[in-house]
């Protein structure tokens, strides 16, 4: 009796916690056995409110489209047309973010030059300086000044066609950042003049100005260093973008780079990275009312990034107010980062294609993220720079395709009231109305 | 020697002109008077020339040179000689914070006082400060010398690579992972030479030196105090 009364006791299937999940046990078990914060590279990977929660109206009888492959829709941007004797003209208002040698091995440098060069964009250096091989294989470079200045030399400014201080990086507000002893090879280590295998910290703040009114004199001596020549942009993580536009622009920056907390980067904590900064999608329209409380929209170009992936991303940023988008992940992945084609080489790495981001170990199967010689050789900086110049010139495609369809024969005709928003939360941050609606939350004259 | 007057001809016209000289120019001489504090006076200069600079001066003042000897007859804002590639800077007054930032070459001479964090981020050049220097100085230095004649501030030297400091006087205290070294012959006739370049009447046996104990160069979680 007692046995049949128990072989009827319901059993309640195996239940994981959604706090303690298996990814964050994971996590817990990685941490006890390592005592090592988990680094990795790339951007947020958590779901966030992005491009996608919005969606472009297109024509209808009050707005008329035009004929796609027979009307024109420009796409061209000048940056820099505030103070800069020779402002970047670009084709596509599609730029390459900064990323460094050391982080990216030299052939992919070189193969992001040769793509942007071909799809008629500006590629960007990083925190290492400038390689001969990618100024010379990019038409226009964009040359960053870091605060932990590697590779920083006053030639080498002289020969870029803009100057971009980095004050900040979507996928790490306020943070600096590391390249492990894995990647810093001899050329890397000549580079930025330190020994060969050690770990090389990136200090989080310019060593030799604070606030933004030591900026404006540091933004003057840049000026006065290439004679007042080149724009320079001012580079910001997207966490206050409000006031850090504000303050960039009364400092004197010819350009706002903004980049979203799923902007990638080399190498940091895990922690950093999906716990500090905001959305792209947060962070473009409290820039652009910065720039318009100061007259400067349109004046003082606004290049957006973190996370852009396609036509349909670039279209949004610039209807929502920016003149160009830039893109770093995804310019890796058109190199072929993450491709399935190593994924029996990910799965010996304990990842698999798609999710590899331990960018710093400096064992990419792809050769792209690291400075082994055995892995670079797998990587053809032409056949690179092709696949990359494909890339960019599918994504314009795309965002043309759309802004004829909204009736726009420039992108950057395109606007916020060609929106509507899926959700409330892109609603509220891109300031368009809700699907069906005629209502954002925080509209004004309007109460929620 | 050819006199520029700030105040009249403008920073924009001092520089154009000092940046157009070139290795072979025979304008070799240069005085600039009325600097009333200006910034980035006399930076991204490429050329062997001699620009003395009467009066004190702001932010950056001779940033990024190159083989040029510039002297200035005063004090110096925040940042002079920042990344300066090669040539010589002298100083006769007091400097600002960031001295020397991110220096690659050459000798930056300061004959009075420098604020902190000078030689921040130093990677090559050589400091020589007849004075006192202020905290957090040397701060991730990478390589170069800095040689100072007085006392030094709090946290010398932290997170230092492989620069190599020298103080003479008192040290208030030691940053992270910096250390007092034993000096050698080598580093005696280092700082005889460098003392007898920045017209300094020290004697290299007086001082001591400091360095990278070298704990951070690889993460540790052993470490993580420091970090």
């Amino acid at each position: 009796m007692d046995k049949r009364k128990k072989s009827i006791i319901p059993l309640t299937t195996p239940r994981y916690s959604a706090t303690f999940s298996n990814d964050v046990n994971s996590d817990i078990r990685r941490a006890a056995a390592t005592g090592i914060y988990d680094i990795r590279g790339g951007g947020a990977k958590r779901k966030l409110p992005t491009f996608d929660d919005l969606l472009f109206l297109g024509a209808s009888i009050s707005r008329y489209p035009l004929e796609g492959y027979r009307e024109k829709c420009e796409t061209n941007v000048k940056i820099g047309t505030r103070y800069a004797k020779n402002p970047i003209e670009l084709d596509i208002p599609i730029t390459i973010a900064g990323m460094s040698f050391g982080a990216l091995s030299g052939p992919a440098k070189e193969a992001l030059g040769r793509g942007a060069s071909a799809a008629g964009t500006s590629t960007t250096t990083g925190d290492g300086g400038m390689t001969p091989e990618e100024r010379e294989h990019s038409t226009k470079l964009v040359y960053q000044y870091l605060p932990s200045r590697y590779g920083m030399n006053p030639d080498d400014l002289r020969k870029a066609d803009a100057i971009e201080i980095v004050i900040g990086q979507g996928a790490k507000p306020g943070g600096g950042g590391m390249l492990l002893g894995q990647k810093i090879s001899d050329r890397v280590a000549q580079m930025r003049n330190l020994p060969t295998g050690i770990d090389q910290r990136s200090a989080c703040r310019h060593p030799d100005w604070t606030g933004p009114d030591d900026l404006e004199i540091k933004i003057q001596e840049l000026r006065e260093i290439t004679a007042w020549k080149v724009p320079v942009y001012v580079k910001l993580a997207g966490a206050r973008p409000y006031y850090d536009t504000t303050l960039a622009v009364k400092a004197g920056a010819d350009a706002i780079v903004l980049d979203g907390m799923q902007g990638g980067t080399a190498a940091t904590q895990d922690v950093f990275i999906e716990h500090v900064g905001q959305p792209t999608l947060a962070i473009v329209r409290p820039a652009v009312k910065a720039l318009e409380d100061l007259g400067m929209h349109r004046k003082v170009q606004l290049i957006l990034s973190g996370g852009i992936r396609n036509g349909a991303d670039v279209a949004k940023a610039i209807a929502l107010g920016a003149d160009a988008v830039a893109i770093g992940s995804a310019a890796l992945v058109a190199l072929g980062d993450n491709d399935p084609i190593y994924e029996e080489e990910y799965n010996k790495l304990g990842t698999t294609a798609g999710a590899y981001d331990d960018w710093h170990e400096g064992m990419d199967p792809a050769g792209i993220t690291t400075q082994d010689p055995e892995l670079i050789k797998r990587f053809d900086p032409k056949e690179g720079g092709r696949r990359l110049m494909n890339y960019l010139k599918v994504m314009t495609l795309e965002a043309q395709t759309i802004a004829r369809a909204c009736g726009k024969n420039h992108l950057h005709n395109l606007e916020p009231e060609d929106l509507v928003a899926l959700t409330m939360e892109a609603a509220a941050m891109a300031q368009v109305p809700l699907a069906g609606t005629s209502w954002y939350p925080g509209k004004p004259g309007t109460s929620y | 020697m050819l006199q520029f007057d700030l105040k009249k001809c403008g920073l924009r016209s001092l520089n154009s002109a000092l940046q157009e000289q070139k290795e072979e120019t025979n304008q070799t001489s240069w005085e600039v008077i009325n600097p009333k504090g200006s910034h980035s006076i006399a930076v991204g200069i490429d050329a062997p020339i001699e620009v003395n600079i009467k009066g004190s001066t702001g932010y950056y003042c001779g940033g990024m040179n190159q083989q040029a000897n510039i002297t200035v007859k005063g004090s110096v804002g925040p940042g002079v000689a920042e990344n300066m590639m090669s040539g010589k800077v002298v100083i006769e007054g007091d400097a600002s914070q960031y001295a020397g930032a991110t220096g690659q070459g050459g000798l930056l001479v300061i004959k009075g006082n420098a604020s902190s964090r000078c030689g921040i981020s130093m990677k090559g050049i050589n400091i020589v400060v007849h004075g006192n220097i202020g905290h957090m100085s040397a701060f991730m230095a990478q390589s170069g010398n800095l040689i100072v004649c007085g006392d030094a501030g709090d946290a010398l030297g932290d997170s230092l690579y492989e620069a190599k400091l020298f103080i003479r006087g008192s040290v208030k205290s030691l940053g992270t992972d910096c250390e007092q070294k034993e000096m050698r012959p080598e580093h005696m006739e280092l700082l005889k030479q460098l003392l007898s370049e920045a017209e300094c009447d020290a004697k290299p046996e007086e001082f001591k030196r400091y360095g990278s104990a070298r704990k951070l160069y690889n993460f540790n979680i052993d470490n993580s105090d420091a970090y």
